[in-house]
C-alpha cells in the first residue's frame, strides 16, 4: 500500500469529503443509541479525512488512497475498516498510470535504445523496485503503451540471522568461544543470546564437552582446542556472491537453518510499445455523483478495471461451522416431525448414563480411563426408587425375558456422578418419562448436545464432542422401520448409498453400524458414518411373561450412532469457516489436506471423532416399565467432535 | 472392540478355500466382523520401530479382524472359522460335551477359606489327549491374552492358568497365603523367588506390572497348589515354571480364578470349546470337580445347552421380515444356535450353546435372525408414527439469537466446557471456593479439573490463540455453564449463557453495551426499570473498576458487563483493552 499512496498525487478532497459523509451519515442512523456521540466524533472524522486529503497523508488516514470506497462503518474506531481493503484491487495498476514514477519511465524509455530493465532503473532512481513494477503495470493497463517482458532469476541471500552469522560467527561457534578455560556452568551458557542453538550444534559438533556432576550444576568445557567456523565461511561465500561454489546439500542445510533463503527475483524488461509516448492522457478512476448531476462523464476517458482481481469480501461476524452443522441436522430431524429433548444436564448420574442403559457395572467404560468422575457433587441422592428396584434386577438376577448378568448390583456404584459420557442418559430420562405417561402416544425425540470422553487431548482426540440421538417410540416398530429412517435421514445429507453391518452394542438390540458410499472416492467409506442401531427390548421380549399374558412393556428401540467424518462434509464446513479467524494459508493448507483438521493450524480444534468413540462397547437395555404392548424405536445418533476455538 | 490377528493362509487352510481380500471383507461385513486391516509382523515392526527393527521378521500376511466385544467365542482363528463356516453351512456346529474320565480319577480343586477375601471362586477343567502344533499353542496362548483383556477385565474379574497335567498331580488346592510364605519358580524364571519378590521384580514388566494392583494391597496372595506342594499358579499374577506347557504337553489342566464365578465360567467354556477341536476325542471336555470351603463341589466345566423359545411372529415382527418359521429356524442355526420348529408350528425352540454366553434374552436372537437374513436385505420402510415436532424452547431461543449476533458482526466460537479452575478462579481474581464449580476427580490433564461456570474464560483463550487475526475481534458463544444445585437430582444443572468479548485497542464499553442494547431489542425487553433493562453500576472482580455494570431485567439480576481488569487480561496472555458481556438467557424464555 505504501508506495502506491506516496505514489499518487493528493486528491482533489472537497467532494470526497462531503458526499460520502452524507452518505455515510444516512447509514449509521440505525446505530441511534449513541447518535449524540457518534455524530460528534463523525465531524472530527471528516475533518481529519478532509486533511488527510489536502496534506496527502495524517495521522491514520493518509494511506488510504480510495477513502470513498470504503465507507468506514459508524463506530468510534473508524480506524478497523481500513485494515487491508482500501484500495479496490481491479483499479490497482490503472490508478497509478500518471504517477510520477511512470512518467520517469516512460522519459527514460524514450531516451534509451532497446530497452529497460525494472531492477536496473529502480537502483537509478533510488526507488524500491516494487514501486517501478508498479508502474510498468500501471502503463501496461494502458494498452499498448509500453512492452513488458517478465523475467525471474533465481538467487541465494542470507537471512538476517545469517547476515549475523557471516559477520560475528555461528552460534556454536560463538558458544564455543564465549567458554573460558575453566568452563562455564550450562544454565549461564543458555542464558546467552546464542546459548540453546549453539550450545547442541556445539555438542553434536564434538567441540564442547558437559559434566553434569560438577559442582554448582553441570559445566560446559571446550572439548577441543580450536575450531573452524565452516558456517561463517560459508555464508562469507554466499555474501560475496559465490553461492554457487556451495554445493546443493551445504546450500539447503543452511536453508534448515534458516540461515539461507533462495529468492526468487521477477523483473521487468521494457521497452516501448506500438502507442508509445511520453504524455499519458489523464484518466479518471471512478464514476463521481458530481459526474453525473454535470453530465461530465461524457466527456472524461475511465481507466480500465481488472476483472480478475478478487472484490472486497463484506463485513460480519460468522457463525461456527460445527454449530451450523448442528443447526443442519436439527434441521432435519425437525423436518421428520422429531421432537427435540432436553439434555441441558452435562453432570449424570452412573445410574442413567450407564445402569438404566443395562451397561453392566464393571463394564469397561466405567472406569477411570474413560470416564470423568466427579468429586464434588460425587454423589446423585435422587432417584425413581421403584424404577431403580427393577433395574437392579434386571442386572442382578435377570427378567423381563432376560437372564441379566447375575452379578451383584449396587446402588453406591450407580450414584457416582460423572460427566455424561453420551447423551443417551438423556434419551433414557426421556423414555422413562415417557413410560410414566398414560396412555401411551407414539413420540418421536432428538437431541443433539455435548458428550464427555476423559481423553488426553492431541489433535485427533478430544475429551468434548457432540452427539446425536434419535428415538422412535410406537407400536409394531421393526428394523426395517429404523433403517428406512436412516436412509431417509441420510439422503436429506446428501448420502444415498448406506450399508448396514451387524455390531455389538449393549444397550441396543439388534445393532448396526451404517457404512455409506463415497460417490468421489468411489469406496465405502468405513467410520466415517457409523450408527449402532438396535433395537432393545425394554423388556427383551419375555418369553415367560407372555405365557402369563402379560406382555410386559416391550420397547423395541433402535439406537442409531452416527459420527461424521465425511469429507465431503468437511470440505463444505471448510468453505464456510471464518477465515476471519483462520487466515487463508490455513485454510488452503487444510484444504489441500482435504480434511477438515483445522484444529492444529488454527488453534481451532477440530471436527474429528476419536475413532474410539465409534467402536467403544457400550450397553444399554431396558428402559424399563411395566406397560404394556408397546414398541420405541429409537435412534440414536452420535455426532462428531466438536470443533473448539481455545 | 477386540482386534484378533490371524494368519491368512493358516485360515483360509481352515476355511478350506481362498478368498480375495474383497472376498474375505464382505463375508466378514455380512457376518458382523470387520477386516481392519491387511499387515504382516514385518510391516508392524517398521511402522512401530523402523525398518531396521523389522529386518528378518516374519512377513507371513495376518489379517487384523474386529470382533464384536460381546463375541468371546470368535476370539481366536479356531472359533472364527467354526463361526464362519457354520454361517456359511459348511459344517454343522459341533456338539461339546462334558466326560468323565476313563479311570474315575477326577481331578479336584479344593477351595480353601482363606481365598474369600482375596479372590473367591476358581473353576477348572482338563483337556485329554490334546495335539498342539506350534500354530495351535499359539492360538491358545493368545486366546487367553484376548480373554484376559476384555472378558477378564485385566484379570481382576477372572484369571485364567494353564498346566501341563503330567507335570503336577491333584488334587489341587487353591488358597491365600501371606507373600512371604509363598516361594516358587515363577514362569520363566531361572531361581525360586517368594512373591514379594516377585511383585517387586514384575514392577518394571511391561506386559505384567498392569497386574499387579489387582493383589498388591491385600494381606494374602491367592495361590494353587498340587498335592505335592508344587505351586501351579499365584493368579492374576503368573503360573509357576513347573507346570508350564509345552508343544509336547498332551494333558491340560486348565483353572480360572476370580472375583466374579459368572465370568470364570463363561471364559472356561470359551477355552475348552475352542481347544477341546484339537483333543482325541474332539469336542469332549474332561470335567473337573471342584470343592468350596462349605463343603460344596460343582463339576466343571459347565458346558451347558439351555433351550428358549421363540415366536416366528414375533421375530419377523422386529426384523420387518416374513419368513417361515422353518427358514427363521434355518437362519438361527446358522448363528450357531440349533433351532427347530416345534409346538403349532410357530413356535422355534432355540438351543443355545454355551459358547454363546452372550446370547441373553430374546432380543438377541431376534438379532441373530436378522444378521443371518442380512441386513442388507430387509426392506426399508418407513413407520406410520405421526408426530408433531416440537423444538425446546431454550434451543429455539438460542438459534435465534446466534444468529442475530453473528448478524451484529460478532463471530461464534466454540469452546470447552471443561477447563482449569484457574480459568474460572485465579485468572477472574476469584476464589475457587466462590465459585460453586463442579470439579472433577480424575482429570488427565489440569485442563480439565472443572466443569466451566463462566463461559468469559473460553472466549479470552480463543481470542489468545488468535492474536494474529487483525483487530478488533468480536466473539460471542451462548452455550451451558455448570453450577452446584442441590435441588436437582444430581447436585448440578447447567445453565444457557451468552458471553460476548470486544478486544481492541481501545476497551470498546459502547460496542459491547450496545450489542446488549441490542439483545435486548430482539428479546422485546424495553429500557427501563420493572419490565425492562437496565443496567447500574456494580463491583466485579474481573472488571475494572468503575467499568462494571449489572444487567438488570425484568427486576432480576441477569449478568454483567464492563471492561476487563488488566490483570485478568494479563493472565490471559492479552495485550490489548477489552469489555465482555455475559448474561443468563434462560430469564428471557
Amino acid at each position: 500500500m505504501g508506495p502506491a499512496a506516496s505514489a499518487r498525487p493528493s486528491r482533489p478532497s472537497s467532494r470526497s469529503g462531503s458526499m460520502t459523509g452524507r452518505v455515510r451519515f444516512q447509514w449509521m442512523i440505525p446505530h441511534f443509541s449513541y447518535k449524540e456521540i457518534w455524530e460528534q466524533k463523525a465531524k472530527h472524522f471528516f475533518q481529519d479525512h478532509t486533511e488527510s486529503n489536502r496534506g496527502g497523508g495524517s495521522k491514520w488516514w493518509g494511506f488510504v488512497p480510495h477513502s470513498r470506497w470504503r465507507i468506514p462503518g459508524p463506530r468510534f474506531s473508524g480506524l478497523r475498516s481500513f485494515r487491508f481493503r482500501h484500495v479496490p484491487s481491479h483499479l490497482h495498476g490503472a490508478d497509478m498510470a500518471d504517477g510520477p514514477v511512470a512518467q520517469l519511465l516512460l522519459q527514460r524509455l524514450a531516451s534509451c535504445d532497446g530497452g529497460l530493465d525494472s531492477l536496473e532503473l529502480s537502483s537509478a532512481l533510488g526507488l524500491e523496485h516494487q514501486v517501478v513494477v508498479g508502474a510498468v503495470k500501471s502503463l501496461q493497463a494502458l494498452g499498448e503503451v509500453i512492452e513488458a517482458e517478465l523475467r525471474s532469476t533465481q538467487r541465494w541471500e542470507l537471512t538476517p540471522e545469517g547476515q549475523e552469522t557471516a559477520q560475528d560467527g555461528s552460534h556454536e561457534a560463538r558458544v564455543f568461544h564465549s567458554l573460558p578455560p575453566e568452563g562455564l556452568v550450562q544454565s549461564e551458557l543458555m542464558r546467552l543470546p546464542s546459548g540453546k542453538v549453539g550450545f547442541s550444534k556445539a555438542m553434536s559438533n564434538k567441540w564442547i564437552r558437559i559434566d553434569k556432576n560438577a559442582p554448582g550444576g553441570p559445566r560446559v568445557f571446550r572439548a577441543v582446542d580450536n575450531v573452524e567456523d565452516l558456517v561463517q565461511a560459508k555464508l562469507q561465500l554466499v555474501q560475496d556472491g559465490e553461492a554457487e561454489r556451495l554445493s546443493e546439500k551445504e546450500r539447503n542445510e543452511l536453508k534448515k537453518r534458516k540461515l539461507l533463503s533462495e529468492v526468487t527475483l521477477k523483473t521487468y524488461w521494457v521497452s516501448k510499445g506500438s502507442a508509445f509516448s511520453t504524455s499519458i492522457s489523464k484518466q479518471e478512476a471512478e464514476l463521481s455523483p458530481e459526474m453525473i448531476s454535470s453530465g461530465s462523464w461524457r466527456d472524461v476517458k475511465f481507466k480500465a478495471y481488472n476483472f480478475s482481481s478478487k472484490g472486497v469480501l463484506p463485513e460480519g461476524g460468522h457463525l461456527h461451522p460445527l454449530m451450523k452443522v448442528r443447526t443442519q441436522f436439527r434441521q432435519i430431524f425437525l423436518e421428520m416431525g422429531f421432537t427435540e429433548m432436553p439434555t441441558d444436564n452435562f453432570i449424570e448420574s452412573s445410574f442413567w448414563n450407564f445402569d438404566a442403559l443395562f451397561q453392566p457395572q464393571q463394564h469397561p467404560a466405567r472406569d477411570q480411563h474413560d470416564t470423568f468422575f466427579l468429586k464434588d457433587p460425587a454423589e446423585a441422592l435422587d432417584f425413581p426408587m421403584d424404577y431403580v428396584e427393577r433395574v437392579k434386577r434386571t442386572h442382578s438376577r435377570g427378567g423381563y425375558g432376560s437372564q441379566g448378568y447375575k452379578y451383584d448390583w449396587k446402588l453406591e456404584e450407580a450414584q457416582k456422578n460423572l460427566l455424561r459420557t453420551h447423551t443417551t442418559a438423556a434419551s433414557a430420562r426421556a423414555l422413562y418419562r415417557l413410560a410414566q405417561q398414560k396412555p401411551f402416544s407414539p413420540a418421536k425425540y432428538f437431541s443433539i448436545d455435548r458428550v464427555f470422553r476423559n481423553e488426553t487431548l492431541d489433535a485427533t482426540h478430544l475429551a468434548e464432542f457432540h452427539q446425536i440421538e434419535g428415538v422412535v417410540a410406537d407400536y409394531d416398530l421393526t428394523l426395517g422401520h429404523l433403517m428406512g429412517i436412516l436412509k431417509e435421514f441420510f439422503t436429506k445429507l446428501g448420502i444415498t448409498h448406506l450399508r448396514f453391518k451387524p455390531a455389538y452394542n449393549p444397550y441396543t438390540e439388534p445393532s448396526m453400524e451404517v457404512f455409506s458410499y463415497h460417490q468421489g472416492k468411489q469406496i465405502w467409506r468405513q467410520n466415517q458414518l457409523v450408527c449402532l442401531v438396535t433395537m432393545m427390548g425394554r423388556t427383551g421380549a419375555g418369553r415367560d411373561k407372555r405365557k402369563d399374558g402379560q406382555m410386559e412393556g416391550q420397547v423395541p428401540g433402535q439406537t442409531w450412532k452416527d459420527g461424521i467424518r465425511d469429507r465431503q462434509m468437511g470440505r463444505s464446513w471448510h468453505r464456510a469457516l471464518p477465515t476471519h479467524l483462520l487466515g487463508e494459508a490455513e485454510c488452503r493448507e487444510s484444504r489441500r489436506r482435504g480434511r477438515h483438521r483445522y484444529s492444529k493450524t488454527v488453534q481451532t480444534q477440530g471436527v474429528h471423532l476419536p475413532r474410539k468413540a465409534f467402536c467403544r462397547p457400550c450397553s444399554a437395555q431396558p428402559i424399563n416399565g411395566g406397560s404394556s404392548g408397546r414398541g420405541v424405536l429409537s435412534l440414536l445418533g452420535r455426532r462428531e467432535a466438536i470443533g473448539t476455538v481455545t | 472392540m477386540p482386534t484378533v490377528s490371524v494368519k491368512r493362509d493358516l485360515l483360509f487352510r481352515a476355511l478350506g478355500r481362498t478368498y480375495t481380500d474383497e472376498e474375505f471383507d464382505e463375508l466378514c461385513f455380512e457376518f458382523g466382523l470387520e477386516l481392519d486391516e491387511i499387515t504382516s509382523e514385518k510391516e508392524i515392526i517398521s511402522k512401530e520401530q523402523g525398518d531396521e527393527k523389522a529386518e528378518g521378521a516374519s512377513d507371513v500376511i495376518l489379517y487384523k479382524i474386529d470382533v464384536p466385544a460381546n463375541r468371546y467365542d470368535l476370539l481366536c482363528l479356531e472359533g472364527l472359522v467354526r463361526g464362519l463356516q457354520v454361517f456359511k453351512e459348511r459344517i454343522k456346529a459341533p456338539r461339546y460335551k462334558r466326560i468323565k474320565p476313563n479311570n474315575g480319577q477326577i481331578q479336584r480343586l479344593i477351595i480353601t477359606e482363606e481365598t474369600v477375601q482375596v479372590r473367591p471362586y476358581a473353576v477348572a477343567a482338563v483337556l485329554r489327549n490334546i495335539k498342539f502344533s506350534k500354530a495351535r499353542y499359539d492360538s491358545f496362548i493368545e486366546l487367553q491374552e484376548k480373554l484376559h483383556q476384555n472378558i477378564c477385565r485385566k484379570r481382576a474379574l477372572v484369571a485364567i492358568g494353564t498346566h501341563d497335567l503330567d507335570t503336577i498331580s491333584g488334587p489341587f488346592t487353591y488358597t491365600a497365603r501371606t507373600p512371604s510364605d509363598i516361594k516358587f519358580k515363577a514362569l520363566n524364571q531361572t531361581k525360586e523367588h517368594t512373591a514379594c519378590e516377585l511383585m517387586d521384580l514384575y514392577k518394571t514388566d511391561n506386559h505384567l506390572k498392569h497386574f499387579l494392583h489387582i493383589i498388591e494391597n491385600k494381606p494374602l496372595y491367592p495361590v494353587i497348589y498340587d498335592s505335592n506342594g508344587v505351586v501351579l499358579s499365584m493368579p492374576p499374577i503368573i503360573n509357576g515354571d513347573h507346570s508350564k506347557i509345552t508343544l509336547k504337553t498332551r494333558n491340560v489342566f486348565i483353572e480360572c480364578t476370580g472375583t466374579d464365578l459368572t465370568k470364570a465360567k463363561i471364559v472356561l467354556d470359551v477355552i475348552v470349546t475352542m481347544f477341546s477341536e484339537y483333543c482325541e476325542k474332539q469336542f469332549t471336555v474332561e470335567a473337573a470337580e471342584v470343592i468350596y470351603p462349605n463343603g460344596k463341589s460343582y463339576l466343571y466345566p459347565e458346558l451347558a445347552y439351555r433351550k428358549e423359545m421363540v415366536k416366528a411372529d414375533l421375530i419377523n415382527k422386529q426384523i420387518g421380515i416374513s419368513e417361515t418359521p422353518a427358514s427363521l429356524a434355518k437362519l438361527l442355526t446358522r448363528m450357531y444356535l440349533k433351532s427347530e420348529v416345534i409346538g403349532d408350528g410357530n413356535q422355534i425352540e432355540i438351543e443355545i450353546p454355551p459358547t454363546r454366553a452372550d446370547i441373553i434374552h430374546a432380543c438377541d436372537i431376534v438379532e441373530d435372525a436378522a444378521i443371518a437374513y442380512g441386513y442388507n436385505n430387509i426392506q426399508m420402510t418407513i413407520p406410520k408414527t405421526y408426530t408433531i415436532a416440537n423444538q425446546l424452547p431454550l434451543n429455539k431461543l438460542t438459534e435465534l439469537l446466534r444468529h442475530d449476533l453473528a448478524a451484529a458482526g460478532f463471530t461464534e466460537t466454540l469452546t470447552f466446557a471443561l477447563c482449569s479452575q484457574e480459568d474460572i478462579a485465579d485468572k477472574l481474581g476469584m476464589d475457587i471456593s466462590a465459585t460453586k464449580a463442579v470439579h472433577i476427580a480424575n482429570p488427565k490433564t489440569a485442563e480439565f479439573q472443572v466443569a466451566r461456570t463462566t463461559l468469559l474464560p473460553g472466549l479470552l483463550k480463543t481470542i489468545a490463540a488468535n492474536r494474529k487475526m487483525p483487530l478488533p475481534l468480536k466473539l460471542f458463544e451462548i452455550s451451558d455453564i455448570v453450577l452446584k444445585d442441590s435441588s436437582k437430582d444430581v447436585g448440578a444443572r447447567n445453565h444457557r449463557h451468552l458471553c460476548a468479548v470486544y478486544y481492541n485497542k481501545n476497551p470498546g464499553f459502547e460496542v459491547i453495551h450496545g450489542l446488549l442494547d441490542r439483545i435486548m431489542q430482539l428479546l422485546d425487553v424495553p429500557f427501563g426499570e420493572d419490565k425492562g433493562y437496565v443496567i447500574k453500576a456494580a463491583e466485579g472482580s474481573a472488571f475494572f473498576p468503575g467499568r462494571c455494570a449489572e444487567v438488570f431485567a425484568k427486576g432480576q439480576s441477569v449478568g454483567k458487563l464492563g471492561v476487563l481488569h488488566p490483570d485478568v487480561i494479563t493472565k490471559f496472555e492479552l495485550t490489548m483493552p477489552c469489555s465482555a458481556l455475559e448474561i443468563n438467557v434462560e430469564p428471557f424464555l
